[in-house]
């Protein structure tokens, strides 16, 4: 892998991104206002928000950065400027790093901005180390960027990339503990959310474990996202058959 | 390049079949460098399919294809072949420049050629506009820029003056001729039959079989036709 590469595509990628207010405002700022809104909405139940607030910091980064991600890639691979850059000296490995780089840094702005302000203008008072809330909000930026990778292979277009997001968020979203604790769910279904990745941004932050349960649930999104970007590097194909 | 007998491509009995179709039959030809070779035929004849062979990034079901004596689609080929695909294949949310910056960084080329290409292809005032701002001809300009990159020794170009106004269509011709002066081999896919006199050398495709493979004047000669939509008629005919 040329890291010079890497770097020249991650630059290009975030030149994109600059020339496209739109699709920048829905990464840094629709979390930040979701969260908000959350905040907001639970003014009246004292307590409620501590508790809700920071499991959605790991949600969110997750769900835009697959979307976002899963469509440009898509294009990337439809309008034809994939096949003409493998006719050049760039490996896919220069390529899927480039995307993780560059959406690593968006998802560390975005991580950065929501957790800021969660914990200030928002009142957020988590019994959990506040740095630590920012590195789940990057891991599942990032574990949200390599599945789009991935699996802007099996869409054929924008529109069927944006129908995956049912299919493969909101199961994760049921089982993560949001809805129900995972510790009440059927021991099957328990058994299938405790190494689900999202589960593991949730429990990544939820406050009072020991540092080997942190290091436990960190290790499961980073595997996650080490599969997730070789996966999402396999299914780039220098060749049609 | 700097040995005439080099043989830039050599493709033997190229066959493609592709969700069961067989697109290309049993291709088979040559070419040296300095050549300015017009692949011409009908949509749907097979010309893409060719050149995507040639770059390698369609597979190849049968025979071979070698470029400058490397199997098409090599590592050792990457960089040094420069592609123009049918539709743009530019980023049409970067401007001009950043795109051929950025391309121009993969190849790793001095910023100055950023500047040498967008002037060839008469684009150094455009320069700071989005692509997508464009028009379609323009657009095909910065795709081309992009091809020249570097120069290349072989230059595929896959409808590379479709959509252009006569006068710019002239230049681009009078460009890939002056390439091919220099020793680049230049291959143009094109489905307008008036573009073959630009050729030094034709290869008339239908349905996958290649019909022709010599000089226009040839072309003509051998069909007794007086344009070169009538020689193609007669080609077919004469099957």
């Amino acid at each position: 892998m040329s890291l010079r590469r890497a770097l020249l595509t991650s630059r290009r990628i975030l030149e994109q991104l600059g020339h496209d207010p739109r699709t920048l405002a829905l990464l840094l700022f629709v979390p930040t206002a979701l969260v908000g809104l959350l905040a907001w909405s639970l003014t009246n139940d004292p307590g409620a928000f501590d508790l809700v607030g920071p499991k959605l910091l790991g949600v969110f980064p997750l769900i835009v950065m697959f979307l976002v991600t899963s469509v440009i890639t898509l294009r990337e691979r439809t309008v034809g400027t994939l096949e003409r850059l493998f006719t050049l000296p760039l490996t896919k490995a220069d390529f899927v790093a480039g995307y993780a780089i560059a959406f690593g840094v968006l998802a560390l702005a975005q991580s950065v901005l929501v957790s800021v302000l969660s914990y200030t203008w928002y009142g957020l008072a988590h019994q959990g180390v506040p740095w630590r809330v920012s590195l789940v909000a990057l891991c599942a930026g990032l574990l949200g960027t390599a599945f789009g990778l991935a699996l802007s292979a099996v869409a054929h277009t924008e529109f069927q990339a944006v129908q995956f997001m049912p299919a493969f968020i909101l199961p994760q979203l049921l089982l993560c503990g949001l809805v129900i604790p995972v510790s009440q769910l059927p021991s099957v279904l328990r058994a299938i959310a405790d190494v689900l990745p999202m589960t593991a941004a949730v429990h990544a932050i939820s406050p009072l474990q020991t540092n080997a349960y942190y290091v436990g649930q960190f290790a499961i999104m980073l595997t996650y996202i080490l599969i997730a970007l070789v996966v999402g590097g396999a299914t780039l194909r220098r060749v049609t058959k | 390049m700097d040995s005439s007998d080099q043989t830039t491509f050599e493709v033997s009995n190229l066959r493609v079949v592709r969700n069961g179709n067989e697109i290309l039959k049993s291709i088979s030809f040559q070419a040296v460098p300095g050549e300015l070779i017009g692949l011409l035929g009908p949509s749907g004849s097979g010309k893409s399919t060719l050149m995507r062979s040639l770059l390698g990034v369609q597979a190849i079901t049968g025979g071979s294809a070698r470029i400058m004596e490397s199997a098409a689609g090599s590592s050792t080929l990457r960089g040094r072949l420069g592609y123009m695909a049918q539709s743009a294949a530019v980023y049409l949310d970067l401007t001009v420049e950043e795109n051929i910056r950025y391309f121009a960084g993969v190849l790793v080329q001095p910023p100055s050629e950023v500047a040498r290409v967008m002037d060839v292809v008469a684009l150094t005032t455009f320069s700071r506009r989005l692509v997508s701002s464009l028009s379609g001809g323009e657009q095909a300009r910065v795709s081309l820029g992009v091809a020249l990159l570097g120069s290349p020794p072989v230059l595929i170009l896959d409808e590379p003056t479709v959509g252009l106004d006569p006068i710019l269509r002239r230049d681009l011709w009078r460009t890939f001729d002056g390439l091919a002066k220099t020793g680049v081999t230049v291959i143009v896919s094109s489905h307008v039959m008036d573009e073959a006199a630009r050729c030094a050398r034709l290869l008339l495709l239908r349905d996958g079989t290649l019909l022709f493979d010599g000089t226009p004047a040839s072309l003509l000669a051998a069909s007794k036709a007086t344009s070169y939509d009538d020689a193609f008629e007669r080609l077919i005919e004469g099957e």
